[in-house]
């Protein structure tokens, strides 16, 4: 029924089957869940900025530009390693860059950006985390691009690397800039 | 016994802490608070993914627990708390993943892969069987009775 050649062919074919689909398991990372706000309207928020509580900054505003919007935080870790990278967007002033800054200790978060610099056009306080959980925050850093019709576009879970920068967000910057206009 | 003491006062210091990081909610009626219990516990924590909101200390947990609680309160059933989660977080937050096209397999798959395994139990075994039936053929029994049988 089953010749002697299938009888070490199939095992053979199964095994490169198993290899192939575990292997590609191995390159996923499991902490990058990806967002169902992808490809829907960004959800709306209006707090008070950084720099001074008594003004507001909400997300009409940006209607009609494309914006970045980056979560970080003073007591996390991988937006020090971020920082410089923000830096480095912020200097081609391409985009402007919204900084939420994630239950964070005023304080602790003007420190921080008048010791590391400020890549953000304005930054607002989220101090409770709740417009963090209407954009599916689950983790510092976290960036979204908005497109110019309060689109997002893509969100980047984790520290925003050079590479990242190059390869994905500045020419995906420049596509949305070239639709809009 | 001064040691026993201590060592006593120490353990009742832990159970005190230990309380504290329970959250006291007070409910309208039993109805919602079991609707709480459900939901925290069928939600999946994001953070660390393999707990649900009711284990998990992250702080998003609380938060999320704390949403969730608001909710039940102003009168939100179970799919609306759901659906608000689903929306922000997508289906992963469910630890009870809808049934639908893309998670399919998921559903499927385990039940698939065991017919397939019995399947093939079920040849071997009965290959087996009728391998079992011929071996002794009429010559080899000829040739065994000679081997068994003492030479005079």
């Amino acid at each position: 029924m089953i010749t002697t050649k299938a009888r070490f062919v199939i095992p053979v074919v199964v095994f490169a089957a198993m290899v192939a689909i575990l292997g590609i398991g191995l390159t996923l990372d499991p902490r990058k869940v990806p967002s169902p706000l992808v490809d829907k309207p960004a959800p709306g928020f209006a707090l008070p900025t950084l720099n001074d509580a008594s003004i507001t900054l909400s997300a009409g505003e940006l209607a009609g530009k494309v914006w970045l919007l980056n979560v970080w935080a003073s007591w996390c870790v991988a937006c020090r390693a971020e920082h410089e990278v923000l830096k480095d967007l912020a200097r081609q002033q391409i985009v402007p860059i919204i900084g939420l800054n994630y239950k964070d200790k005023l304080a602790d978060a003007r420190n921080w950006l008048r010791r590391l610099g400020d890549p953000y056009a304005s930054s607002v306080v989220d101090l409770d985390g709740k417009v963090g959980i209407d954009w599916g925050v689950y983790g510092v850093p976290e960036s979204f691009v908005i497109d110019h019709q309060g689109i997002i576009r893509y969100k980047h879970i984790g520290p925003i690397t050079g590479k990242d920068l190059h390869d994905k967000i500045i020419p995906l910057i420049k596509t949305l800039k070239s639709t809009a206009a | 016994m001064k040691r026993i003491l201590t060592l006593g006062c120490s353990l009742l210091l832990v159970f005190v802490t230990a309380q504290a990081s329970v959250e006291l909610l007070e409910f309208d009626n039993p109805e919602q608070k079991s609707l709480y219990d459900e939901l925290i516990d069928e939600l999946r924590c994001l953070v660390c993914q393999n707990q649900n909101l009711k284990d998990s200390n992250a702080d998003l947990a609380k938060d999320l627990r704390q949403q969730t609680y608001d909710m039940i309160r102003s009168g939100a059933g179970k799919q609306e708390v759901v659906n608000y989660m689903v929306a922000r977080y997508g289906d992963f937050v469910l630890f009870r993943p809808p049934f639908r096209s893309t998670t399919m397999f998921l559903w499927i798959g385990p039940f698939f892969l065991m017919a397939v395994a019995l399947a093939v139990l079920y040849l071997i075994i009965r290959r087996r069987g009728r391998a079992k039936a011929d071996v002794f053929t009429d010559a080899k029994r000829e040739q065994m009775k000679r081997l068994l049988e003492p030479e005079e």
